[in-house]
Formats: C-alpha cells, structure tokens, sequence
C-alpha cells in the first residue's frame, strides 16, 4: 500500500513538472500583456511534431531537437504577436480573448491538414526504458522530461530576476505605464514574452515528444488545463504558476488513481473552480 | 437640524499586511452637518471611506448609522439604508447616456422605468445637468463627470453623501461651482462628508473639520481652528516640505 | 452605445421588413440545404442573443455556453427515450435544468470578471462533457438515440421536410429576441450594465451585483438549452462529441461579437454572416477530411478580431454617426 502511495506521488511529480514548464510560458505571457493565448496547447503541439520530424527525417533524437524546437516556437510566437494580436491589444477585451482561439483553431487544422489527424510515437527514443527503485517504477523518459522542465523553469526564473531584459520584463508585467515612463520599449517586451512564452512550451514539447503520443488535438486538452493552472496560480506569477503545476499534477494523477481514471480532468478542472471561489486571484496572484 | 447623530463610527481600525492604515478613528455626524475629512496622501482617508461604506471590513470598531450596527454589512446594503459615495477616480457606466445612469441610481428606490426617469431628470435639473441628459456619458468632461457621479448618487435618494475627493483637479470656476452644488445638497437636507485636498473647499463648506494623519485622527475642529492647528500644520508642512526639495 | 428606450417605430418596421423575407424563404428555395443553413443561423443567432445576455450586457464573457445547450439537448431526449415525455416538456425540463446548473456554477465564479471568468467557463463546460461521456444513464461516450416517431407537431419530429423546423426555430428566435428586448430595457439591463462597467460602481448605487449576475446567467442558461432540445429533435442523434463540445461555445461567442456584442439584432446579422460561410467551407472543403474549412475558419476569426472588433453592429453605427 505505501509503495503503491509513493508511486503515484512520483507520477505526479513527473507529470506536474512539465504541466508546470506549459504553464510558465503562458503565465509570462499573461502577465506582460494581459493577454490568455488559448492556442498555447498547440503552440505544445508544434513543439512536440518539430520534435517528431527531427527524429524521422533527421535522425535527431528529441534531446537534440530541444533548441531546435525553442528557436522555432519563440520565433512563431514573436511572429503572431507582431502580426496578429498586437493589433487586438488596443481593441475591446473580447476580441482579445477570441483572436488566440482563431490562431488555436488555425494552428490544430493546418496540422491535420499538414500531417494528417493519425497518431505518432518516437519510438526508439535515446532515452528510454524504466528505472526500478525499490518499489517505485521510474521511467526514464518521463524522468528526463520532469528533470528538464525544473532545470528550464528555475532558469527562467534566474534570467528574469537577474538579467536587465529579464528586470524589463518584470517591470511591464507589474506597472505597464511606470515601464513606459522609465523608457522601456513595452512593444519589445511583448513580442519577446510572446517569443519567449512560446519557446518554453516548445521546449516542453520536446521534452513531451520522447514519451507521448502525437496528434494534431493533442494541444486541446493540455492547453486548458495549463489555462486553469495559470489562474490557479495567480496571474503573472511564476512561482505561482509551478506550484499550481504540481499541484495540478497530483489532482490529476492521485484523482485518477484513487477516485476514476475517467474523470481526471473534470477533478483538475473542479479542483481550479473551487479554489478560484475561495480565492478568485489565484494563489499567488495580487 | 437634530443634534441626534446621524453616523457613529467607533474606533475603525484597518490593517493590511504590517500598516494600520486606520488606527482606532472615532467620530460622529449630526443630521444636516457638512463634515470634512482632510489628510495628508497616504494617511488613511480612503480607507476610512471604504471601511465606512461596505467596501473594506475594518478589522476593529464599529460604524452605527441611525443607531444600527452597519459594520459588516454589504456596500450595496449600506446604499440602501441611505449612504451614498463617490469615488477618488470618477466612475460612471460607459454604455449610457447621462440620463440612463442617473436612471440607474433612481431605481433603487423607484422600481418602475418611467418614474425613475422622472426622478433622473429632476436631479439631473437639480445638479445642472439637465441639458446633456443625451449625451453619451463618456463624452463628458472630468467635472462634468464628477457631478454625474454625484447626480447618482443623489438618485439613490441618500441621507447621508460620502464625497471623496470631488474638488481634486478642478479650475477656480468648476470648484466655485462643486461647492455651491454641495451646499446645495446639504440644504435639501442630505448630510455630506467631504474627503478633501483641496483647503479652501473644506474650509467654506464644514462646519467641522477631522485630521487624520498615518491612519489616526489627530484632530476634531472648527475650520478656523483647524488651520491654526499646530499638528495639523506639522502633517501638512511636512509634506510640502518635501515636495519643495 | 447601446440604446435603452423602447423601440422606435422605425426599428420595428426595419424588423418587420427582415422578418417578411425570412417567413417566405422556404417557399422559394428547393432542397433541403438552403433549409439547413438557415437553421443553422437561427440556431446560432439563439445562441448568440442568449450569450449577449450575460456577456455583452451584463459583461460575462462566456466560452461555456455548450454546457447548457448539452444539458437542454440531453433533458429533452432523456426524458423522451426512457419515459416518453414529450419534448415540449422536456424544453421547459432542460432550460430549467440548465437555469439550476447556471446557478450551481454562477455562485463560484460570481467575482470572477475577463480571463478569469472565461477560463472558468470553459473549465466548467469540460466537467460537463467529461461528465456526459462516461455517465451510463445518457449513453456514456455511445449517445442517446431518439425514437423516430410519426412526424407531427406534437412528437416535434419532421422527416418529409426540413420546413416545420425553419418556421419553429425561427419562433424560438423571436421568442429570445423579444426576451432580449425586454431584459435589454427594464432595470434589469440597467443594472446589468452597471454591472459590466465596474462592481464596485454596481455597489454603489446599491446593487446586489452576486445576485443579478445569477440572473442574467439563468436566462442565458435557459434560451441556450432550448436550442439544444431543438437540435436534438432536429438531429434525432445526441453525443458528447456533438453538443458538449468547445468549439460550439466558440462559434457562439464568435457570431455574438461579428455582429456587435451588446446589440439585440447583433448576433442575428453575425449568424447570418458566419454560419452560411461556416456551413459552405464544411460542405467544399470539408468532406475530404483534410480540415482545410477549419484553417479558413480560423483565419476568418483571426482578421475579424484583428480589424473590425465592433462587429458590423459597430461598423453600421460608425457609419451612422458619420452621416450625422
């Protein structure tokens, strides 16, 4: 019994994690520009079909792929933000919330369109196989998955405290106008958020790539549940949004586990709702 | 005008996170009194206002108005019992015209569509601004805001009119006329406290004077006494102190 | 800026004159398509009128109005299949379900406003559709199949023609309509736009913002439920996958704002707009599977938000101002 308890808190550990990379990215976006992209899931997507290609046509393991997968994202993510949702910052808020449902919507179907809807799977990936501690199984992939979204998430906590860009941004996020008047070029932080929001998710991808499957809807559900982890934690907050990953890891897997495997999400999601009753900014929202 | 006491607020006290920023503030207001708060930024005015009026829970004392424990009642209670504020940043519904948002207010009280229109008009014809009673209101200027503000607050029909910073930002003629429409509310018998920066208004309209200074009441007085005051000097002088060097 | 008084007598003959066309259209169309498009808008102008409700009036932008179109689709046809009610009971059955699960989700999320109310709005419908699909009661993931009764008014099933359909949707809509209208110029709608400007603004000309908001979202609820009982007498087949699904709040939220969020005709003209070129680009483009309508779809979306937000309601009365 205890064992069975200790591996479903690794599991959730394992799953939390990369819920928790998914949901930074689209925390610094919501932050800087009060925007929710709803097309974060398949902007994953994207990451984890680069990921696939590489390994298919390339023989580039997903471990390799991971810049390629980064530079790809922040530069589609900079792109859409220039060319698409710039133009609704300064539009009504409901516009603002439907533009990223059409990018969503545009994304998921050029991918069928592009790559039919079939499932696929890395299937010899350089990272595999399953580690056996004690009572607890490990598996590799899922454990360099979850190790390497810790690793990006506490550099991207790193590169925004310390770094001047990385200050900038801290600044727009917290007092829009107070950035501007300092000089800083709030257009600029918003397209490399957006950018940057859009890489972290990419690199999520390919961490995503090495153990799931891949289809073009698999964005939907991952990104919704990145939404609720993103209000959960509290709007632009970093640590708040790894916390509510994690935590949402275990909702989803111990709920699972415990209650019914098919209602896993519906407890994520009624999880989120409760808690943004009793708290409606978040945890660690202001 | 009775000398019964119309608000009692009792020791209100207010934290947030280390800083009272209301310390044991105690006060009364007579029905028919114009009573000025004056303060220096940041010594707790608004947060007096919000403690009053349903906005914040004071963490300590009590607010009785006509007798009755309002304390911890909802803003939207306290409205109805008959207290009534404006806000420091002037709010009113984009959507509207002047006359929708007065009508607003009046159906508080007035549930049917055609008399609260007719409540509307009549304070809108009361507060001056009869004739934009179409126009949309985000056309109007700040001052005119503030009294569309005011205008809806009177259609609540208040007894009582918590005014909070409504002189801020306007030139020597919009404030001559602000202060002849507050006196003008007091005579047809609203009691108002007034949040105010701007001396020389509070100094005309109250007949008392509260000083507040890091969240505690420093001061109770006439307004000739109240300039004279040395704490009050010193909670002003201070801060201009600072704004000159 | 939306006008409160009660309609002019140039607005009801402009409405009257739409109204004229639209009742004869089936008598001058062949086929049973050109039926069906038009269903569709009806039935996403509805959606969209009910959705203006709680969104473009009272301020509640809701992506989860698939929740109670689900619900009222699933009551009706429950309550047929297993102990043969009739639908039109099981309309009133399914909008007041719907109304009660508005209310049960409108309590928690009664401060939330923006981002924080849509997410939860789509959390919400999720729950929901996960709900539906595993609940053996209604079918699980396989659905609830309605009994084919001998077409009739009563049995609200037609199978020689779309016809009857058109012209009781199309009473349904000007039922939602007139409720529009009502709601739109009673203190109700005064409030509601209180509401949508700012709570702290409600509360100071002393509304219970908690509790108009439950309202407004009830009446959402409802309206939205009997579009999903007429589309389950429409389809005769229910499943998770066709009336709990995202992409259906979407297109609600969608011909809601094309048209001109907080107008009453508004959703009317952005479904008449949307759902022909929705319904064509599925029937061209879609059949090969190769989702090709849904990427012009989304570009549609995509330029609509980006260049004319308003809608053509705000379009229309740009043009107006500009006359005047």
């Amino acid at each position: 019994m205890g064992s069975d308890v200790l591996q479903q808190v690794v599991n959730s550990l394992l799953i939390g994690s990369v819920y928790s990379l998914v949901a930074i990215g689209l925390t610094l976006i919501w932050g800087v520009m009060n925007i929710i992209n709803f097309a974060h899931g398949d902007f994953l997507m994207l990451g984890m079909f680069i990921a696939f290609w590489c390994y298919t046509l390339l023989h580039l393991d997903p471990v390799f792929s991971i810049p390629i997968c980064a530079a790809v994202l922040f530069i589609l993510g900079a792109a859409i933000y220039r060319f698409i949702v710039s133009k609704v910052m300064s539009g009504p808020l409901l516009a603002q919330l439907v533009v990223t449902f059409g990018v969503s919507i545009f994304l998921a179907n050029l991918a069928v369109m592009l790559w039919t809807p079939d499932f696929r799977l890395i299937e010899k990936p350089l990272l595999s196989g399953t580690w056996s501690l004690g009572a607890v199984q490990l598996s590799i992939p899922k454990f360099a998955a979850s190790l390497g979204s810790v690793l990006v998430s506490a550099g991207v906590l790193l590169f925004l405290k310390k770094t001047k860009t990385g200050k900038a941004i801290l600044a727009v996020e917290m007092n829009r106008e107070s950035a501007l008047l300092v000089g800083i070029n709030t257009d600029r932080i918003n397209a490399l958020s957006f950018g940057m929001g859009s890489a972290l998710v990419g690199i999520a991808g390919a961490f995503l790539a090495m153990y799931y499957y891949i289809y073009p809807q698999v964005g939907g559900l991952f990104g919704l549940i990145s939404f609720c982890i993103v209000a959960l934690g509290g709007f632009g907050s970093i640590e708040g949004a790894f916390i509510a990953g994690i935590l949402i890891g275990f909702v989803q897997t111990l709920g699972g586990y415990y209650f019914d495997p098919a209602y896993k999400y519906a407890l994520v999601f009624l999880v989120y709702l409760i808690t943004v009753w009793i708290r409606p900014q978040g945890l660690l929202g202001w | 005008m009775s000398a019964a006491p119309l608000l009692e607020v009792q020791g209100i006290s207010k934290h947030f996170g280390g800083l009272w920023a209301n310390d044991n503030i105690s006060f009364t207001v007579g029905d028919g009194d114009i009573v000025g708060i004056i303060g220096p930024n940041g010594s707790g005015k608004s947060t007096l206002f919000n403690c009053i009026t349903g906005f914040y829970r004071p963490d300590a004392g009590r607010v009785l108005y006509h007798g009755r424990d309002i304390t911890h009642l909802s803003a939207d209670r306290i409205c109805k019992m008959g207290i009534a504020r404006t806000f420091q940043i002037v709010q009113v519904i984009s959507d509207m015209t002047v006359l929708e948002n007065v009508m607003t207010g009046a159906f508080l009280h007035i549930p049917r569509k055609r008399a609260a229109r007719a409540k509307a008009e009549e304070v809108l014809a009361f507060t001056g601004l009869w004739e934009k009673r179409d126009a949309a209101a985000t056309s109007l200027t700040i001052p005119d805001k503030k009294r569309l503000e005011v205008s809806m607050a009177l259609a609540t029909q208040p007894k009582l009119l918590m005014l909070d910073e409504a002189m801020a930002g306007l030139t020597p003629v919009e404030l001559r006329e602000m202060m002849t429409l507050v006196r003008k509310v007091q005579e047809n018998g609203v009691t108002l406290v007034i949040v105010e920066h701007v001396m020389e208004a509070v100094m005309e309209l109250s007949h008392r004077v509260i000083g507040i200074n890091s969240g505690r009441k420093i001061v109770e007085d006439v307004p000739e006494k109240i300039v004279v005051n040395p704490e009050v000097i010193r909670a002003y002088l201070g801060e201009r102190y600072h704004a000159r060097h | 800026m939306v006008s409160m008084r009660t309609p002019t007598r140039r607005q009801i003959s402009v409405f009257a004159i739409v109204l004229v066309p639209l009742i004869l259209y089936p008598l001058l169309v062949r086929g049973s398509f050109p039926l069906h498009v038009m269903i569709m808008v009806f039935l996403f102008a509805m959606m969209g009128v009910a959705w203006n409700i709680m969104g473009g009036y009272a301020g509640m932008f809701s992506f989860g109005q698939v929740a109670f179109f689900g619900i009222g689709a699933y009551t009706s046809s429950y309550l047929l299949t297993t102990y043969h009610v009739s639908p039109w009971i099981g309309l009133l059955a399914g909008g007041i379900l719907a109304a009660l699960a508005a209310a049960a989700i409108g309590i928690p999320c009664s401060n939330l406003r923006g981002h924080y109310f849509a997410i939860a709005s789509i959390a919400f419908a999720e729950i929901v559709r996960i709900h539906f699909n595993n609940w053996k009661l209604v079918g699980a993931a396989e659905g609830l199949t309605l009994p084919i009764l001998p077409q009739s008014f009563k049995n609200f099933e037609f199978h020689s023609t779309k016809v009857p359909y058109y012209y009781i949707l199309l009473g349904f809509l000007i039922l939602s309509l007139l409720v529009c209208l009502w709601v739109s110029t009673s203190r109700m709608g005064f409030y509601f736009r209180a509401i949508k400007e700012s709570h702290e603004l409600a509360k100071v000309v002393g509304i219970n913002f908690v509790h108009y908001r439950l309202i407004a979202i009830m009446i959402s609820a409802f309206l939205t439920a009997m579009a999903g009982t007429f589309y389950a007498q429409y389809i005769l087949y229910l499943d998770p996958d066709s009336v709990l699904i995202l992409p259906i709040s979407v297109q609600v939220v969608l011909v809601a704002m094309l048209g001109g969020a907080g107008s009453i005709m508004g959703p009317v003209i952005g479904a008449a707009i949307l759902l022909p070129i929705s319904e064509l680009t599925r029937v061209w483009l879609g059949p090969k599977g190769t989702g090709i309508d849904m990427v012009v779809y989304g570009t549609l979306i995509m330029l609509i938000s980006a260049y004319q937000p308003q809608g053509v309601w705000g379009l229309l009365s740009r043009i107006g101002k500009g006359k005047a």
